[in-house]
């Protein structure tokens, strides 16, 4: 728990490589980009980038149907566009995959007014049946692995909600 | 004149066009498949009563349209070794164009993209695909970045050309027209073509994969 009182880039590639990840299957937004340049250069590690967030379920489907163990890491104005591929692809096949979630709008005072997306996005979740865990910072961390535990176990997708709206990235 | 949506439309649409019978193009493509993973897309309800392969075919029917040829793509990412081939539909790939800017970026050898241009939603009573008869699909995946195109819209044509499709590195895609099967009878009405559960699909194709 190198400081609590960020999210950094470098705690989330570590998880994401702890967890076996395969695959970065993604669409950035404007902060992601720390996290991009460590991805790129990670071998172990291939990036997908897909065009709409819909995709990158039935994307992560295909590769699990392979053996590969995919993370979708997309937005949740993304997420809010991708209700059917998630259905079908996701909970349908039960595809386990876990979603790091840019959480737009949220902060730790609950949700800011600045973007209204952030009102729609757990209700989203609760509506799609989708378990989450919020991660704020590196104290929170862990929490990507218990996400992608619970992902095999239960053999559908689970969500991480990144709530570091305004640091390294996100 | 007032044409009515359905049916009837379609048939004027068609109407003088020399255009691929699915079946039997699928008839065709089962001499050349060989040890391939087949997503059979919509083309699944043909490929059922054709396949002698039946672990290491993927006929998912339709978890969410608009999905197939990233789920194919996916899967082709997956197993670099076998050869994937995908059947999609113009409707499918109408809801998601830009999973062809993805396919031909990260451009999986291994992947084979047959398109059935039916134009129109069969599946709905017929209603015809936005701009239907000129959306030019081997131009779109030209320009997407796909390296082999084809347009092919006869049964000759495809009989002649499948070998060489397959024997060339991919990701290659396929545009074929194909006659509507325009289905009409309500939903509840409608018998079931799948002969596995996608439980038991997904459970055949990793066995037959050795993955978990």
């Amino acid at each position: 728990m190198s400081n609590e009182g960020s999210l950094s880039p470098e705690s989330v590639l570590s998880q994401l490589k702890s967890n076996n990840i395969t695959h970065v299957v993604w669409l950035p937004d404007s902060e992601t980009n720390w996290l991009y340049l460590l991805m790129k250069n990670e071998p172990s590690i291939e990036l997908v980038p897909v065009s709409r967030e819909g995709q990158a379920f039935s994307v992560a489907a295909g590769l699990a149907t392979g053996g590969k163990k995919p993370v979708i890491l997309i937005q949740n104005t993304g997420l809010l566009e991708s209700g059917d591929s998630l259905r079908g692809w996701g909970i349908g096949l039960k595809t386990p995959v876990v979603m790091m979630i840019g959480y737009r709008g949220w902060t730790r005072h609950g949700k800011n007014a600045f973007h209204d997306v952030a009102k729609f996005t757990e209700p989203f979740l609760i509506a799609m049946g989708i378990n989450y865990y919020l991660v704020e910072n590196d104290g929170d961390i862990d929490r990507i692995t218990y996400a992608f535990e619970e992902a095999d176990e239960n053999k559908k997708p689970v969500a991480v909600l990144v709530g570091d709206e305004y640091s390294s990235w996100n | 004149m007032n044409i009515p949506v359905g049916i009837n439309r379609i048939l004027i649409i068609i109407k003088g066009k020399k255009m691929i019978d699915t079946l039997e193009m699928l008839k065709i493509f089962k001499n050349h498949r060989g040890n391939s993973v087949v997503i059979p897309g919509r083309g699944g309800k043909h490929w059922v009563t054709l396949t002698d392969n039946q672990s290491r075919d993927v006929p998912l029917g339709d978890p969410a349209m608009g999905g197939h040829a990233s789920y194919a793509f996916g899967l082709a990412l997956a197993i670099p070794n076998e050869t994937v081939v995908l059947f999609d539909s113009e409707g499918d790939l109408l809801m998601n164009t830009g999973a062809l800017a993805t396919i031909a970026d990260l451009a999986p050898k291994n992947f084979y993209h047959f398109l059935l241009d039916n134009e129109c939603y069969a599946t709905t009573g017929g209603q015809p695909v936005p701009n239907a008869q000129k959306v030019d699909y081997t131009g779109l995946a030209k320009s997407m970045g796909y390296g082999s195109t084809y347009f092919i819209d006869n049964l000759e044509d495809f009989d002649q050309k499948i070998a060489e499709i397959l024997n060339q590195e991919g990701p290659v895609f396929i545009h074929l027209k194909i006659n509507p099967e325009i289905e009409n009878v309500p939903i509840n009405q409608r018998v079931r073509w799948q002969n596995r559960t996608w439980d038991q699909v997904l459970s055949d194709i990793k066995s037959e994969l050795s993955v978990k």
